[in-house]
Formats: C-alpha cells, sequence, structure tokens
C-alpha cells in the first residue's frame, strides 16, 4: 500500500518526508517496545507506535524502517523530526489509538508480519 | 587501496539522547563499503542494542571498529557495574533496567538474546564493579 493511502485511511498529519509518499510499504507492526522491533527480519515495515522519543527514530534507522506514524496523538520533539529528516523517514501524526490505527489499516487491507 | 580500517566512538552511559549515534555512524561506513544490506542491519541491531546496554548499565565506554576484507569486529568495553551471571544475563526476560530504560522502550531482556541471534560471533567478558567487554563479530564472505 502507498504511504499516501495511508495518510488518507488515518487522516494523519504529514510530518517529514512529504516527498516519498508515493512509496509503498509491504507489512506493518505496531508496539511500543523498541526491542520487539529490533527482533524484525523483514524488509519494507511500517510501525505504528506510541513511544514518540528519539530511540524509536534510532530503532528505525537500524532495522530499515523507513516510515512510522505515532499513533493516539502524540506530538513528536524538534530534535525527532531532525533525526527522521536525517534519515529520509517518513513520520506521521494520527490523533487514534493505537488499536483503532491498526484496525482501519487492517481493514484496508494493510497485511500483519505475523 | 587500504583494506584495514579502525574508528573509535565514545559512549556516554545515562545519555539517550546520544544513545544510537555510534551505531548510525557505523552503519553509514557499511554501506559506503557497499557491505551486503542484510548483514549491514545484522551488524547495526546487534552493535545498537550492545550501545543502549552500555548508555542503560554502564557510567562510559568505549566502542573500537575494525574492518578488513574478512569481517567486521565490533569491541563495546565499558566501565561499569559488570554483569555477575553472564548465563542469567542471557536469558530471555531477564533484565536489570530501569524505569527510565524502560520508558525509552528497552529494558524487556530481550537485547542479549537479540545481538546473539544477529551476530556470527558474540563474545562476553565482565568484571563485577570494573565492567563488561563486548565483541561482536561479522564475517563479510563465507556466512550470513
Amino acid at each position: 500500500m502507498k504511504i499516501k493511502e495511508i495518510v488518507k485511511i488515518l487522516d494523519a498529519r504529514v510530518v517529514c518526508g512529504e516527498e516519498q509518499l508515493e512509496q509503498t510499504i509491504d507489512v506493518a507492526f505496531a508496539s511500543d517496545l523498541m526491542s520487539d522491533v529490533l527482533t524484525l527480519k523483514n524488509d519494507n515495515v511500517l510501525l505504528i507506535t506510541g513511544l514518540a522519543n528519539l530511540q524509536t527514530i534510532r530503532t528505525a534507522e537500524m532495522s530499515d524502517i523507513s516510515c512510522i506514524i505515532f499513533a493516539r496523538n502524540k506530538k513528536v520533539s524538534v530534535e525527532l523530526i531532525e533525526l527522521a529528516r536525517e534519515n529520509e523517514m517518513i513520520v506521521l501524526e494520527c490523533r487514534f489509538s493505537v488499536f483503532k490505527t491498526c484496525g482501519l489499516l487492517f481493514n484496508a487491507g494493510v497485511k500483519p508480519i505475523f | 587501496m587500504d583494506n584495514q580500517m579502525h574508528f573509535e566512538y565514545n559512549v556516554e552511559g545515562g545519555n539517550f539522547t546520544r544513545a544510537g549515534y555510534a551505531s548510525s555512524q557505523i552503519k553509514k561506513i557499511l554501506k559506503q563499503l557497499n557491505v551486503d544490506i542484510a548483514i549491514i542491519k545484522r551488524t547495526v541491531v546487534a552493535t545498537y542494542e550492545a550501545e543502549v546496554n552500555v548508555v542503560a548499565h554502564a557510567y562510559s565506554g568505549t566502542i573500537y571498529v575494525d574492518i578488513d576484507t574478512e569481517a567486521v569486529k565490533i569491541r563495546l568495553v565499558d566501565e561499569g557495574p559488570g554483569i555477575p551471571d553472564i548465563d542469567q544475563a542471557m536469558e530471555e526476560g531477564y533484565s536489570t533496567a530501569s524505569s527510565q530504560v524502560r520508558e525509552m522502550g528497552f529494558g524487556a531482556g530481550m537485547g542479549l538474546p537479540n545481538m546473539k541471534k544477529n551476530a556470527d560471533k558474540l563474545e562476553i567478558s565482565s568484571e563485577v564493579d570494573k565492567g563488561t567487554t563486548v565483541e561482536i563479530t561479522m564475517f563479510l564472505n563465507e556466512k550470513g
């Protein structure tokens, strides 16, 4: 699925990476535990999380994750955006809970990892 | 062409703003060297887990990186409390992390097991009240 479709489904705010919304993702994973994210072997993963700190971006960087959705209305810091930009990531903010965010995307056909 | 490279990075205990900086630099270097992306991912995931451990548990540390045509060797040497029982620390779910570390999305007792899964070779030695040394070896050719 294209990121721009995800933005539409979630009525999300694009924080950075606006020029990359044509990119597609294969699967999605939701977690606030970065240790879990670091165990994923897949490529092209969309990360849905409520944990908005610099280590979320670092974890995504190490895991080759290029699109992150911050759910439950979490606001990202200027430092987080800077680090995400440096890594050419797409960062979205969405006002729904993680559960609803996942539900909407699952309904729209986004596949889980397992 | 020089086929041996060496880099060093300092890691500050407790500084979560900077945690991951060294791993990020190492990733950029490996990319520039055109190392296979699957090997890069395993290398930086293992290194990042180890770097976060230094920030989470130690007072300070140094990461030594040695790259040649055969392998990437990453040695993380820290000054800190050390690990009294390495076997126990390797068990999935065992953690002594603080609540601050848990708030950062870590501390679930998954770091060391995940380092072992990603590294081709992992060696840990530790002395209580002195510090811990973790050595991650990644083979660039035959294994991976």
